[in-house]
Order: C-alpha cells, then structure tokens, then sequence
C-alpha cells in the first residue's frame, strides 16, 4: 500500500490531486464521470462579493496545444455559493476549496469572512491573478505590494488555510511567492493562465471579445514546471502545481519539480474522467519506483 | 439526465458532397441510452495536429434497432475535418448525450416547421422522427446554398413533408428560408437550426407572425458540461447561461437577439 496523502498547510489531502478552479464547475457537473469522492479535492469557481456576468462572448478559442479564454469571473456571488451551492455538495467525501476574487481588498476579506463558517470549506485560494477582469485580479498579483497587501488583509480576517494563486505574467515569480509567503499565506498555487491573443486573419478581428485571453492547455506546461520548480526553490510554504497538465505523467513531473498537490484544469475538457486516471498513475507510478509515501515525490527530481 | 463516456466504432463514414461526412457509430459495449432530439455530442478529434478540444456535434440520427448514433460533420476548420476523414473502423471516444433538446408539442394538432440549413439539417432529422412517431404531421423546410448543399434528402422524405429552397435556384424555391411560399400558411410552432443569420431571419418571421419559436445554437464550446462558462449565450431571464446546459435548443423569447 502506497500512501498518497498530502498536507497543504491544515488542509488534509487524501492524494494530490485538485481540480483547477473555472475548470471543473462545482464538481456536481463532472459527476456522471468522475467519482469524486476519489479526488484530493476540488477548487469551485472563482467566487466574487457580488454576482458577475463576466465577458462577452466570444470567450474562447483553441489555440495550438492550447485554449485562450475570456470568462471573466462569470459567478452568482458568495451568498448564492453558500445558499444554493454548498448545501448540495458538502457531504462529498473530498475536499472543496473556494476560489476567492475581489476587485478590491474589502470584497475579498468580506468573500472570506463569509465562507469561513463552512464547516466543510476547510481552505481558500486567493485569486489574484485573473487576466480577464479589469479591476483587481491580476493587478495584484502583479507586484510584491499588491500581493502582500491582500493576503495580508486577508490572514487578519480567515484562520483556515490560505492558498494563493499566482500570476506567470511577472518578471519574477519567486519575488512574489516570497512575499506572500511573508504576508502569511499557508501555501501558492501557480500558474494561473499566460496572457496571450489570438488574430483570426480572414476577419482581421480577434477571437475573443476582449481581444487578449488567458492560455491554458498542454502548450504552457514547461513555463509551468520552471516556475513551480524556481519557487519551491524559494519559499518554504508548500507550493501546488498547474498549467497544462493533461496526464498522470505530468502530474508526476511537477511533483518532481517541487509541487506538493497539482491542479487539472484544461484536461478536464478532453477527458471529463481524466482526473481519477491521475490519481490511479500517481500510485501505479510510486509502486513501480518503490516510492512508499506520496510526499517523497516533491521535488525529488534528481540533478 | 445521466452523461457517458464511451468508445464507438466507426460502422460506416460517408462523404455527403464535398464538404460534409455521415459517421454511423456503435457503441464498442452496450446499447445507446435514451437519447432526446436536439442534443449534441462531444466528439474526440484523432489525426489532427493543431486540434486537441472535442466537437460538439448535433445528434442526426439515432437508430436503436441497428443501435447506431448518426452524426452529420462539416468541414468547417482541421477538426471536423479530421472528423469527416474518419475510416470505418476506428474507434472514437464520444461524450454524450448533452444539453437540452427540441420541445415536443403536448398538442398532436399542432402545426409544426422544422427548418434547417446546412449542416443545421442534422438534429431535425431525429426530431421528425420523433414527432412521426408522436402522431404530430412532420414539416420540413430545408434551404442550402445549392442543391450540392442540401443533404440527406431521402431520409428527410421518408419523414414527412419536405419543402426546399436554395440561393442559386438550383433545386426548390429560389431565395432563403425565409422567403419560401410555404411560410405563408399558419404556423403553430417553428424549430429551426442553421447558419446564425438565418437563424436571425426565421426568429424575426417568427416574432412578426406570432409563431412559437425554437432555435439550437452553436456557440463556440470547451467543456460541454456547463462549467467552463465559456459558450454563453446573452438571455432576459438569466444572463449569460451555458448554451451546452441550458441550450443548445433555445425558445426564441430568452434571446436578446
């Protein structure tokens, strides 16, 4: 028996593997292919203060290897998450953190204040990388002050585990996680989406409606592991991996590389059953390698 | 309604004119599950370098006895055309049975127009079938660039009442759905999928003359599932909803088109 559990701060994980937010809904969508009780957890939709109707259509478009995507925060806001959502997804036997984002410091505490009563919300990643929304999001993800200053105002207010999510698009990604690990976050996921675009030349318009998206998909994957790798490097805080994982065998690679859980996110798309695939890799891997405890594996790329 | 994710085999891929293909696919274990008219697929896409997204295609067809899920493909971009270039088989993975599907009329009186163009055709199909088997009179009005456009015709005639028109005149009425004599007479009820402007065209006939109206749309899709929020359509009611849960079939009055 191979032990696969890990621990992100409190936060109690029964295997690495997560669900990356926007991604996988609120778990109820994906249930006629996944059982979700076999996942580490899932990360719900980014939630706001207040209801949002997001980005115009068009929002996506696929690129080579990849997707660019405009959402935008679509969401019914906190109170519908805790009134309509939670009740309906709260005995399942796995974790369920909360994406939190706010267009300012005040939205995001009050996200936070209200959804730490949740008995089974036992964590929060704070999104402050989003490259679709105008205020907020990545605007603070994109500098030390901004970062800090969330998750600072956000640790004075929420006792349970903080996660939070960073931006690739900075010069130096490991500057960032250093400060909110100083701020007091208890882990950082990375990497939220790459700003790119995407030109349709027969139209000469942009695919999507706000001309510059997030990319995601299999494409970004070694951007991905360098900054997962260079920030486990340079925080001590456990540090959790996504961009373009597609298989078990990615999923390994960004533990090797310095993650202690990973998120699936795009994948989900191709294969709604892909994420208890990974899970049953990661134990078949560890059994072919003698690798007894799932822990073992962060960052134990050998040089 | 309960999704699946399940491997087909190819039992029969043909080339409809130039740009289209009909993929007869059986289930590798199993019989197909209740199936309603209007729905779609997601469809893995193999042989194609740039593509790695699945394709929502409309239900043409489902044939229970033969156990049999038809899917009616244009080449629209590499992965359907991946898709039209299918061999009889090979095995292809399909996500399914999605979305809403066309309402059925709790009135066997009522009259009925089912139109299509294009590809749009496809999802009409099984639902004349469906109101065939209902008792309801079965009224097809199918428009297409050209005869070389229109597809399935046969099938569409063993169904019901066909009335066709295409740009150039070459089979049917000249002219666009939308101009066809067959419009003049009463209508109860129209379920219409097409290119966007057409479907624009018989919203705003619909809307003139009082006809209850349905329309099944294809917005640009990644998950299927409702939770990527990326295929949103504009409504009153609520906002911006996933035409791939709530959808692909509309009624008109929701859309702020």
């Amino acid at each position: 028996m191979v032990d696969l559990s890990v621990n992100i701060g409190k936060l109690k994980l029964k295997n690495p593997v997560l669900t990356a937010s926007g991604t996988f809904g609120y778990g109820e969508e994906y249930a006629d292919f996944v059982d979700l009780n076999r996942l580490g957890g899932f990360i719900v939709k980014g939630t706001t203060l207040n209801h949002r109707e997001g980005n115009p259509y068009p929002r996506m478009v696929e690129t080579p290897s990849g997707m660019l995507n405009a959402v935008g925060l679509q969401n019914k806001g906190v109170d519908y998450f805790i009134n309509e959502i939670y009740p309906r997804i709260k005995d399942v036997d796995s974790q369920v953190i909360v994406n939190v984002s706010g267009a300012c410091l005040e939205d995001y505490v009050k996200v936070c204040e209200k959804l730490a009563p949740l008995d089974k919300i036992e964590a929060v990643e704070i999104n402050i990388s989003c490259p679709n929304v105008k205020q907020g999001g990545m605007a603070f993800g994109t500098t030390c002050a901004g970062a800090e200053s969330v998750t600072k105002a956000i640790r004075d207010a929420y006792d349970k585990t903080m996660i939070v999510k960073l931006s690739p698009n900075v010069t130096d990604i490991a500057e960032i996680a250093r400060a909110v690990e100083v701020a007091g976050a208890d882990a950082v996921s990375l990497t939220n989406t790459f700003l790119g675009m995407a030109i349709n030349v027969e139209t000469q318009r942009p695919y999507l409606s706000t001309i510059t998206g997030g990319l995601s998909g299999a494409c970004i994957r070694p951007i991905a592991v360098r900054m997962v790798w260079q920030v486990a490097n340079a925080v001590k805080i456990p540090v959790v991996g996504l961009g373009g994982i597609m298989n078990g065998r990615d999923a390994v690679e960004f533990m090797l590389a310095g993650a202690t859980a990973i998120q699936v996110g795009t994948a989900n798309f191709v294969d709604p059953s892909v994420t208890v695939k990974i899970v049953d890799y990661i134990e078949d891997y560890m059994k072919r390698h003698g690798i007894e405890k799932a822990t073992d594996l962060i960052g134990a790329m050998k040089r | 309604m309960k999704k699946y994710i399940s491997d087909f085999v190819v039992e029969s891929s043909v080339k409809l004119h130039a740009n289209y293909g009909l993929l007869k696919l059986k289930p590798v274990e199993g019989n197909l599950p209740e199936i309603l008219p209007g729905q779609f697929c997601q469809i893995e896409v193999k042989n194609s370098k740039n593509t790695f997204l699945r394709r929502p295609i409309s239900v043409n067809y489902v044939d229970y006895e033969a156990n049999l899920l038809w899917l009616l493909v244009r080449r629209a971009g590499e992965g359907t055309n991946s898709l039209v270039d299918t061999l009889e088989g090979e095995i292809v993975n399909v996500v399914y049975p999605m979305g809403n599907g066309f309402t059925m009329p709790e009135d066997k009186q009522k009259r009925l127009l089912l139109i299509g163009g294009g590809v749009g055709v496809a999802p009409l199909l099984y639902f004349g079938e469906a109101l065939k088997k209902a008792g309801v009179e079965v009224n097809f009005l199918l428009g297409a660039r050209s005869k070389n456009d229109l597809l399935e015709l046969e099938e569409f005639e063993k169904r019901g009442n066909v009335y066709l028109s295409t740009e150039d005149g070459s089979v049917g009425e000249k002219g666009f759905v939308t101009t066809h004599s067959v419009l003049s007479e009463k209508w109860d009820m129209i379920s219409c999928c097409g290119p966007m402007p057409m479907m624009k065209a018989v919203a705003k006939y619909a809307v003139e003359n009082g006809v209850d109206c349905e329309v099944s749309l294809e917005n640009v899709m990644a998950c299927g599932v409702g939770a990527c929020l990326c295929c949103v359509e504009d409504t009153h009611d609520h906002g911006n909803v996933c035409v791939c849960k709530e959808g692909p079939v509309f009624n008109i009055k929701r859309l702020k088109w």
